[in-house]
Formats: structure tokens, sequence, C-alpha cells
């Protein structure tokens, strides 16, 4: 309905060509897929990449190992690949499993898979960016933390943690965009997302070209959104830095 | 496993007895697209520092355009948006290039690493220490001549670690190549799991053989930034 007006709308001022053809639900719910996987996609990459990051650090050699791999063999083959590899699989592995117990077929949800599969990806490079980050913060600060008798939680989250995201933010924001273009990939597994939305669309109205043109300015638009919060971030994190005049 | 080999390895290396598919197609993907993005991106980033606005901006703005949205959103554009263009379609010589998945697919790859690309040589040219370009002007060398004896051999060798990052991200893109119906190595995977159902098997060679390949390229790169990049590391 919203969107009829906002057609006519773009009618009566001269823009009738920039409509969307009522496909414009259609491109918003995609939109929101899209933002929503990426989000949540996110927030497990982060977890994970913290963990990689403290694994890699560790004093203990079985889990410097086992990061090691994650993030090697992670960044060494394709995100598709991967993404393939493991929502088939694990596919094939839960069918066998329910066929074996005797239980209802169960159906992964697509969404479900893309979040997992994405962050699991995406924390690999989570990984890379925090062990910088935490690395660049000098050594004296987590010392004075425990010496000053914070526990070992406290010191990550009240001294190394504010200090080391102001090393690993131009990362995590790199990261994201990188995220967020990875998304385009979960619609080759069925997902109605941004791309898939606008390609709908396209075949709908035999303006295909137009309506992916559409998608990527959307994209354009939400890199710019998320660009505008990452230096709002970036200055917060900032507080208290000097610096010398060039 | 063993019948996924028997099958398979041919295609999944160099062809099928009619096409040339697999690792060669992926490799020959690559190859392309990395070529034609480095001959375009070398004068582009040129122009991309340059002082001229008119110059500058619409190289900036395409850059920006193709960083900022999905390889395969343009691969889509490229390979299905620009030919359901009716005047695209009439005309017979575009007609036929965009056809063809894989003309379509190496435009694609191409315009989207020569914008990375363009913004890492751009890049490294501006941090060109400012001493090498007046040592240069010194000795009498300007315009054209200051370019190519001077700056982009300096730049083009201070960006080679950023470089090899693009290329190995350029490996992993174009996996993208089947949607367009180009055989490379991930759709001999596909079409093997489609056949065998051995779904892990078929996907899991790929992914070693991606693996491979970007560990053979990091080491040439390894190889290539002690020959060109030596007087920059430290003194050991």
């Amino acid at each position: 309905m919203q969107q009829n007006s906002f057609d006519s709308f773009l009618q009566s001022i001269g823009l009738g060509t920039l409509s969307l053809h009522g496909y414009g639900p259609l491109i918003l719910e995609g939109t929101l897929t899209t933002l929503k996987l990426a989000g949540f996609a996110l927030i497990v990459a982060v977890i994970l990449g913290l963990l990689g990051a403290s694994a890699k650090l560790s004093r203990l050699a079985p889990l410097r190992f086992i990061a090691q791999s994650y993030t090697t063999l992670i960044r060494g083959v394709p995100d598709l690949v991967l993404m393939l590899l493991i929502f088939y699989s694990l596919q094939n592995w839960l069918g066998a499993l329910t066929d074996y117990m005797g239980w209802d077929y169960i159906d992964i949800d697509p969404m479900a898979a893309g979040i997992a599969t994405l962050g699991f990806i995406y924390g690999a490079y989570f990984t890379e960016t925090f062990r910088g980050a935490i690395l660049a913060v000098p050594r004296g600060q987590g010392e004075a933390a425990l010496a000053y008798g914070l526990s070992r939680w406290q010191t990550f989250t009240l001294i190394t943690f504010p200090q080391m995201m102001r090393f690993a933010l131009p990362g995590i924001g790199n990261n994201w965009q990188v995220l967020l273009k990875a998304t385009a990939l979960v619609s080759i597994i069925g997902l109605a997302d941004l791309v898939r939305a606008s390609q709908e669309a396209g075949k709908g109205t035999f303006k295909l070209f137009y309506f992916l043109i559409v998608a990527g300015v959307i994209y354009l638009l939400i890199t710019a959104v998320t660009n505008a919060i990452l230096g709002a971030l970036e200055r917060r994190y900032h507080v208290g830095v000097r610096e010398a005049k060039r | 496993m063993i019948e996924l080999l028997q099958q398979y390895w041919k295609p999944l290396l160099w062809t099928d007895g009619y096409h040339i598919t697999g690792l060669a197609m992926t490799l020959w993907l690559l190859v392309a697209s990395v070529v034609i993005g480095f001959l375009v991106s070398v004068p582009l980033s040129v122009a991309r520092v340059s002082e001229r606005r008119w110059l500058r901006w619409p190289i900036g703005f395409y850059t920006y355009v193709f960083r900022g949205t999905p390889l395969y959103l343009q691969l889509l554009i490229c390979y299905t948006g620009i030919y359901s263009l009716g005047f695209v379609r009439d005309q017979p010589l575009l007609g036929s290039f965009f056809r063809d998945g894989l003309n379509c697919t190496i435009l694609a790859f191409a315009l989207n690493t020569c914008a990375y690309t363009t913004e890492i040589f751009a890049g490294a040219i501006r941090n060109t220490p400012h001493g090498e370009v007046e040592a240069a002007k010194a000795y009498g060398l300007d315009g054209w001549r200051l370019y190519v004896h001077v700056i982009l051999p300096s730049a083009l060798r201070r960006s080679l670690p950023f470089y090899s990052n693009e290329v190995i991200m350029m490996l992993h893109s174009t996996t993208l190549a089947f949607t367009a119906t180009v055989p490379d190595l991930l759709k001999i995977a596909r079409d093997a799991n489609t056949a065998t159902f051995l779904t892990f098997q078929a996907f899991g060679l790929a992914a070693l053989m991606y693996l491979a390949v970007s560990f053979i390229l990091i080491g040439l790169f390894r190889l290539a930034e002690r020959r060109w990049l030596a007087f920059l590391g430290p003194t050991h």
C-alpha cells in the first residue's frame, strides 16, 4: 500500500521511471534479510574472533595450533566453497542422523545456516584483526591492572578491550564491508536476500538491469550509513589519545 | 571417494573432453582478469592521484561503486542485466559478446579487480617518499618520464604485499563463475556432487585444491617480495 503511494508520488513529480513497479515491499524485505544476516553473522564472527585471538595469544600450544589451523584453512579456501561444503554436508549429515534415529526429516533453515557459515568464515578474519589489536595495547597496561588486583576478566573488559578497540576498528570496518558483500552469496544457497529479491522483481517486470542497479545502490547506501557509525565509534574510542601535530 | 576421483580427475584438472574445465579454467579466469585489471589500473591509478579534479573524481566514483557492491551483483549485471536490455541484444557485436558467459565473467572480474588494484596503486603512489620525487626532478625527469622511471617502479614494488592479497581474493572470487555457466573448478565439484551425492568429498576436494593454489600463490608472492622488496626489509 505504502509503496503504491510512493510510486504515485514519483509519478506526480515526473520521476515515474524510478518507480519500483509494486516490487518495493519485496526489495525492502530482501534488504532486511541481508541486514539481519550480516548483523547476526557479524556478532558470531566477533565472538569467534575474540576467542580465536585469545587462543592464538594463549600460553597453551594446542590452543594456538587449533586457532592457527582455523585461520589458515578458512582464509585459504574461497567463502563460496566453504559455504556449499558446510551447508550441503550439514544437511546430508543431519539427514543421515534423522534416518538412523528414525526421526522426522529436519530441513536446515537457510537463514540459520547462512549466519553460522558466514560467522564461522569471518571469525577467522576477525581473529587476525583482534590479535593485531591486542598486541598493539602496551603490555604494561594489563600488568598494571593485574597488579592493582583486578581479575583477568576485569582486566580484559575494563582495560584491554577499550584500548584494543581503537586499533581494531579500522580492521572491523573492512571486515564488515567484506562480510556485507559476502551475504550476496547466500542467495545461491536459496535465501531470499536483496540480490534474490531484485532478480525476482527484474524478471517480473522485464527490467532486470534496472532492478540490479537498484540493489547496487542499496548496498552502497548501507555501506555509507555503517561508515558513518564506524566513524562515530572511532571518535569515541579515540577519546584521550594525544596526537602530535604534523 | 576413489570412484569420484576416477571419474572426475580429468574434468577437475583441465578438460571434460570438449571444453577447458576445472582448475585450468579457474586459473585462466584468474590470469585473464588479473592481467587486464593490472594493465588498466596502472594508468587509472596515476589519474586517481592527479591534481585535476575532473580526472580524479570519475575514477574515485568508479572504484567506490565497484568496491562497495558485491561482485556477485556485478556479475549478474554483466551476464543477465546487460543482455536483458533490448538495444544490446539487437546490436550483433554487443549481443554476441554478452550472450557468452565466459566473456561476461572475465569482464566483471576484470572491472572488479581493476577497481581494487587502482586504489592499492594510487595509495602507494601517494606514499612515495618525497625525496625520491625531488631527486628525480633534480635529475631533470618530469611528466611521464618521472612516472615511468621513478614513481611507478617504486610504487608498484611497495604495493606488492597488498597486491598479493588482492590476487588471492580474486582467486577466491573466481568461484562465482559457475553462476554464469562457466565450467570452473567449483562447477565440476557441484556436478560431481549432483552425480555421486558424495557432498563432503566433492566440495572438500575442491576446497583442498583451492587451498593448494592459494598456498602456491602466497609462496610465489613471497619470492617476488624477496626479489623486489628486499631493500625495504629490516636489516638482519
